[in-house]
C-alpha cells in the first residue's frame, strides 16, 4: 500500500510522526500496570491473610469480594467502577463539606484495574500460602517467633517461588486489560494507537504497531518472571 | 434504583442477550476446532508448521483482545473493499457488519488460548498408550483420530469450562466495535436515560447467572465422562 520511506516517517518519533505518541503511550500502560500491580498485591496480601485468619465475617466479605470481581467481565468492572468511584468519591466530599473534584484519569485506572487484581491476587497468595509445609510454619511456633516475626522470616520468602507462575500470569493479564481503559477514555497504548490510526487513516500500520509494542513488553517479562522464577527457587529440588 | 425502563427495552435487551450467546457459541465452537490444529501443529514433526504455529499463540495471547478486534475491524476491515467482485457478491452485507470482525477477532483469539490448552494434553497422553496402539497396527492418522486427541480432549476438560467463562468475560468488548450484544444496549439505555448503575447491574446479573449456567453444564459433562483414580 505504501512506501517503506512513508511508513517510516508516519513511525517516526518526531511530532508529524506518531512513534513519540505510540511510546508515550507504552510507556503508561505500563506505568499503569505497574501501579495496579502493586495496588493489587498490597490488596491480595490483606485478602488472603483476611481469608486464612479464620474470623467469620472478614472471611464473607473476603469471599463475596472475590466471586463478585472473578464472575463479571472486566470491562462491566472497569466501566462500572470508573463511574460509581467518582461518584462515590464526591459524594464523600460533598459529605464531608468540600467541593467536587475531578477525579485524575491515571489514578482511576490505577485504583480501578488495582482492585480488579486484588481479588486475583487474594486467590493467588491463598493457594501460596497454603502451600507451605505446615511443619516449616511448626518449626518457627516451636522456636517462639512472634506471628510478625513468622510472616517476614519464614512465610514470604516459602510462599514467593510458589507464587510466582500465578504472579507471571496476572502480570500478563493486567498489561492486556490495562487496554480496556481506553474504553474510558484514558489515553494508554491501545487509545494512541487509536487516535494515530484514525489521523492517519493508517488503521493497519498503527494497530500492528501497537501489538508489537505489546508483544515486546509481554516476551521480556516473560523473560523477567522465568528468571524470577529461577532465583527464588534455588536450592529446591527439581520436580521429577 | 429505578427499573421502568426494562419494558420499553425489552428487544434491544433481548437481541443483546442472543447476540452475546450466540457470539460465545461461534467463538467457542470454531475457536476449538482452529485449536486442534494448532495443537497438533505444535507437537508434530513438521518444524516449519510447528514454528508457525508457535508464533501464532504469542501473537495472539501476548497482545490484548481490544488490540486484535481493531486490527481486524479497522485494519483488515479498511482493505476488503478493495477487493474487486467482493463488494458485488452475496457475501458484502455480512462482511460489512461489525459482527462479522467481532466474531473473527473472538474466535482467533480462543483458539490461541485453547490451543495451548490442548498442546499441553496432548503431551500428558500417556505414553504407554500410545505405544500400544502402534503395537497393534495402527496408522499415525487413526492413532491421532482415536486415541491421542480424544485422551487429549478428555485431559483438557476441566480446564475447558474455565476458558469458556473468561470468554463470556470478553465477549462485552464488542461493543467497541458497534455491535449491539448486551453490553452495548446496557450503553445505549445509559446513553438515553443516563441511569449509569441500573443497567449495568442487570447485564451483571446476567453475567453471573450464565457463567453459574456454564459451570453446571460442564459439572454434568465431567460427570458424564467416566474416569478411574
Amino acid at each position: 500500500m505504501n512506501s517503506s520511506s512513508s511508513i517510516l516517517q508516519l513511525l517516526s518519533l518526531a511530532p508529524p510522526g506518531w512513534g513519540g505518541v505510540l511510546l508515550t503511550g507504552a510507556f503508561a500502560t505500563l506505568f499503569i500496570s505497574f501501579g495496579a500491580y502493586l495496588v493489587g498485591m498490597v490488596l491480595g496480601l490483606g485478602g488472603a491473610l483476611g481469608k486464612l485468619s479464620g474470623i467469620r465475617s472478614v472471611q464473607l466479605a473476603l469471599q463475596i469480594y472475590t466471586t463478585v470481581v472473578r464472575a463479571v467481565p472486566e470491562l462491566i468492572l472497569i466501566v462500572a467502577l470508573f463511574y460509581a468511584g467518582t461518584d462515590g468519591l464526591n459524594r464523600v466530599l460533598d459529605w464531608a463539606g468540600f467541593g467536587p473534584i475531578q477525579v485524575n484519569g491515571l489514578v482511576a485506572a490505577v485504583a480501578v484495574l488495582g482492585f480488579v487484581q486484588g481479588a486475583y491476587m487474594t486467590e493467588v497468595l491463598r493457594g501460596a500460602i497454603l502451600a507451605i509445609p505446615v511443619g516449616q510454619l511448626e518449626a518457627a511456633k516451636a522456636f517462639g517467633m512472634r506471628p510478625g516475626l513468622r510472616f517476614r522470616r519464614i512465610v514470604l520468602p516459602a510462599l514467593i517461588p510458589n507464587a510466582l507462575p500465578g504472579f507471571a500470569n496476572l502480570w500478563l493479564s493486567v498489561i492486556k486489560d490495562s487496554a480496556l481503559i481506553a474504553v474510558v477514555g484514558y489515553q494508554e497504548l491501545a487509545l494512541a494507537a487509536r487516535v494515530a490510526a484514525s489521523n492517519t487513516k493508517q488503521y493497519m500500520l498503527f494497530f500492528l504497531a501497537a501489538a508489537v509494542l505489546y508483544l515486546v513488553i509481554t516476551i521480556l517479562s516473560n523473560m523477567l518472571f522465568s528468571a524470577l522464577e529461577g532465583y527464588f527457587r534455588r536450592g529446591q529440588r527439581p520436580i521429577t | 434504583m429505578d427499573f421502568s425502563w426494562i419494558f420499553e427495552y425489552r428487544d434491544l435487551l433481548l437481541h443483546g442477550m442472543l447476540l452475546t450467546c450466540a457470539l460465545l457459541a461461534i467463538s467457542v465452537t470454531f475457536g476449538f476446532t482452529i485449536a486442534v490444529f494448532l495443537a497438533i501443529a505444535q507437537v508434530g514433526n513438521s518444524s516449519v508448521l510447528r514454528l508457525a504455529g508457535k508464533a501464532y499463540c504469542t501473537f495472539f495471547r501476548g497482545t490484548p483482545l481490544l488490540i486484535q478486534l481493531w486490527l481486524i475491524y479497522y485494519g483488515l476491515g479498511s482493505y476488503l473493499p478493495y477487493i474487486p467482485g467482493l463488494r458485488a457478491s452475496f457475501l458484502w452485507p455480512i462482511l460489512r457488519e461489525g459482527l462479522f470482525f467481532a466474531a473473527v477477532a473472538l474466535t482467533l483469539n480462543f483458539a490461541a488460548y485453547q490451543g495451548e490448552i490442548l498442546r499441553g494434553a496432548l503431551l500428558a497422553v500417556p505414553k504407554g498408550e500410545l505405544e500400544a496402539a502402534r503395537a497393534i497396527g495402527m496408522s499415525p492418522g487413526m492413532i491421532l483420530r482415536r486415541i491421542w486427541l480424544p485422551r487429549a480432549i478428555r485431559i483438557g476438560l476441566p480446564t475447558f469450562a474455565g476458558e469458556v467463562i473468561l470468554q463470556l468475560k470478553a465477549t462485552p468488548i464488542v461493543f467497541s466495535v458497534t455491535v449491539m450484544d448486551l453490553y452495548g444496549a446496557a450503553y445505549k439505555i445509559r446513553q438515553d436515560t443516563l441511569l449509569v448503575y441500573e443497567p449495568l447491574l442487570l447485564v451483571t446479573v446476567f453475567y453471573v447467572g450464565l457463567t453459574f449456567a456454564i459451570t453446571q453444564v460442564f459439572q454434568k459433562l465431567e460427570n458424564a465422562v467416566p474416569t478411574r483414580r
